[in-house]
């Protein structure tokens, strides 16, 4: 137990990824609310950008920028990659959103609900009513 | 550098321009002309460049920007890349032109033009993933078909397509997080996203044996996550759905292309980041088998239950998911052959039947074959010829294109004799019940409409369009079939390349 403990206090970023993670998976998979849904999926996104940002980081260093007048030592440096990769993932991330809350900005002034349930209940319907003239 | 080595490049920057282009043509027609045109010089170059690399034996590395691995980016192309790249191109003009008269019915006027911004970039996307030798550029372009298999969904505008869209979306989000996941992983303990580095990496790792653990846990995340996007079973809800409200041309080029694009990703990894021999080991090939061997019987018994015609089209994609995953499954060079011929094989048939359906529900105005698909054949011939071939070749008839793939998995499956004997009886099954849900469409599509009177009704119009990519379809599915050692042959020497 004790060396549980310390494990997850050393590695608590990846601790914390991981947790974020699975509460983001579960809200993406368990709300009926669509706008949740999706901000579970932001969490989880999320969730992956810390994960992925804290493998760049090193205790006492700083951010690759050169100043002017000094050398720049890549020893005194983070690895820039893995904070380069998450402005790319958090641009897709955006993106992504963007277009789901458009989605669901259409299925509610379609349905006037946001709830998943009652949605593909009203749907069902709407095919009984096709089928059935 | 060779001029020929550019081919990868312009093939992904071509689709991508093309559809940054499209966003200032407003008119349909001539986006569409346009994005026939570019799939047209795509699929010219990806026919150079296989010749190229198929006699040279070649697999060659093209440095992006100025900077050399590991820091720049990097694509890589052999034989095995350029066939698909060009089959790609093939499905997708004749796609588009088959399907022609229904995105131009389906789609409001002023959507036609974002229709094409979109089947130009998945079609760049899908290039990417083929071509990238790098994994976080294999994400953003995941992403990109995303988005955009999400928009050619609900191009229609109905609110079964909006549910069908967000459906899929979630699913496809959720294969996403699964795959960036991995892809993190991977790289906190190698710190390298270039295949060919990861690969000397992880090498290096597994001779230590001190990461055994964690590769496991990266190779199951990451063959999660493309599993979830290809609509394996048991991740398949999204598929019927989706293509049953999606307009023909976007149904087959969802399920034709855009779920394969991801499985050839997945074939890249296992080869060109691990190993399949280290894939066999961690025994993630055993669950693949079982996955592949459950798909293809439930996707078929689905497939029987359904009344849809296109519904009953996206469970047998299921089904033949399923056999392309059985073949990865199988673990060996001839498994991931035959499960490339089966993506071949599939990408034509599937393609050609959700012309011929959208075609032959547009002349009978229903998609339900029980009764209002009837006599659709003899309204229009082309139609009824193009549902037999199609379903002759996914059932896996001699001739047809489908019948080397099962052959090949079938021999494929000599590996080990468990794989063997519950392979040769899921396939026997699998064919016989694709046999059984194909039967009833086909004698209801040549029926009369009324069985006392004989009357067939009036001909359809005929659609030139749709005549000849339905031919093309026919001839491509005929020219496979008879020549599949050629085919075998090229996929071969790619997968050898690729080790």
């Amino acid at each position: 137990m004790t060396n549980m403990l310390r494990f997850l206090t050393e590695n608590h970023y990846e601790a914390g990824a991981i947790i974020l993670f699975g509460i983001g998976f579960l809200n993406l998979l368990l709300q009926d609310n669509l706008i949740k849904k999706f901000i579970g999926l932001n969490i989880m996104d999320t969730a992956v950008y810390l994960f992925l940002v804290s493998q760049g980081y090193i205790a006492g260093h700083t951010a690759p920028i050169a100043t002017v007048g000094q050398k720049a030592l890549a020893s005194k440096f983070i690895n820039p990659i893995p904070s380069g990769l998450v402005l790319t993932g958090i641009v897709v991330s955006v993106s992504v959103t963007a277009f789901s809350l458009a989605l669901v900005q259409r299925l509610y002034k379609k349905y006037g609900t946001l709830s998943l349930d009652k949605v593909l209940v009203l749907l069902k319907e709407d095919k009984e009513d096709e089928s059935n003239p | 550098m060779n001029l020929i080595h550019n081919i990868p490049f312009f093939s992904i920057f071509l689709a991508m321009f093309a559809g940054i282009v499209t966003i200032l043509i407003k008119d349909g027609d001539k986006a569409r002309r346009l994005h026939l045109s570019i799939t047209v010089v795509i699929g010219i170059m990806s026919f150079i460049l296989l010749m190229y690399t198929y006699t040279k034996e070649q697999r060659f590395t093209f440095m992006m920007g100025h900077f050399p691995s590991p820091w720049g980016n990097e694509l890589k192309a052999g034989p095995l890349e350029a066939m698909l790249a060009l089959l790609f191109s093939v499905v997708m003009f004749l796609s588009i032109i088959g399907g022609k008269h229904l995105i131009k019915k389906e789609i409001l006027p002023e959507k036609q033009g974002f229709y094409f911004i979109m089947m130009n970039l998945i079609f760049g996307a899908m290039l990417a993933i083929i071509y990238t030798n790098d994994l976080f550029t294999a994400y953003v372009f995941i992403e990109i078909n995303t988005i955009c298999s999400c928009a050619l969904i609900m191009a229609k505008d109905s609110g079964s397509s909006i549910i069908a869209t967000i459906h899929y979306l979630i699913m496809s989000l959720l294969g996403s997080g699964f795959i960036l996941f991995s892809i993190a992983m991977l790289y906190s303990i190698t710190g390298q996203l270039l295949m060919t580095q990861l690969k000397g990496s992880i090498m290096v790792l597994l001779s230590s044996g001190e990461y055994n653990f964690p590769l496991t846990i990266i190779i199951a995340l990451f063959t999660i996550g493309i599993a979830i996007k290809s609509g394996l079973f048991p991740f398949h809800t999204m598929l019927p759905g989706a293509y049953d409200s999606a307009t023909t041309a976007s149904s087959a080029i969802l399920s034709g292309l855009v779920l394969k694009s991801y499985i050839i990703l997945l074939i890249k990894m296992y080869y060109c980041v691990f190993t399949i021999n280290m894939i066999r080991q961690m025994r993630i090939t055993n669950l693949l088998f079982f996955l592949g061997l459950c798909g293809m019987v439930i996707g078929s018994l689905l497939a029987l239950k359904e009344r849809r015609i296109k519904r009953e089209l996206a469970y047998s994609s299921v089904a033949q998911i399923g056999y392309i995953y059985m073949g990865i499954g199988i673990g060996s060079d001839l498994g991931i052959e035959a499960a490339v011929l089966n993506i071949i094989a599939h990408a034509l048939a599937k393609a050609l039947l959700f012309t011929v359906v959208g075609r032959m529900k547009d002349v009978s105005l229903s998609q339900d074959f029980n009764h209002c698909l009837k006599c659709a054949a003899h309204k229009d011939p082309i139609a009824g010829i193009g549902f037999l071939v199609g379903s002759f070749s996914i059932i896996g008839i001699p001739l047809f294109a489908g019948f080397a793939s099962k052959l090949y998995l079938a021999i494929a499956s000599f590996i080990s004799p468990a794989k063997m004997a519950s392979a040769f009886i899921i396939i026997a099954a699998s064919m016989i019940l694709n046999a059984m849900y194909f039967i009833p469409p086909t004698i209801d599509i040549w029926s009369p409409v009324h069985e006392s009177d004989g009357n067939y009704g009036p001909r359809a119009k005929v659609s030139k369009s749709f005549a000849l990519s339905t031919t093309a379809f026919i001839a491509i599915n005929l020219l496979v079939g008879l020549n599949y050692k050629y085919i075998v042959h090229i996929v071969d020497i790619g997968i050898q390349l690729m080790h």
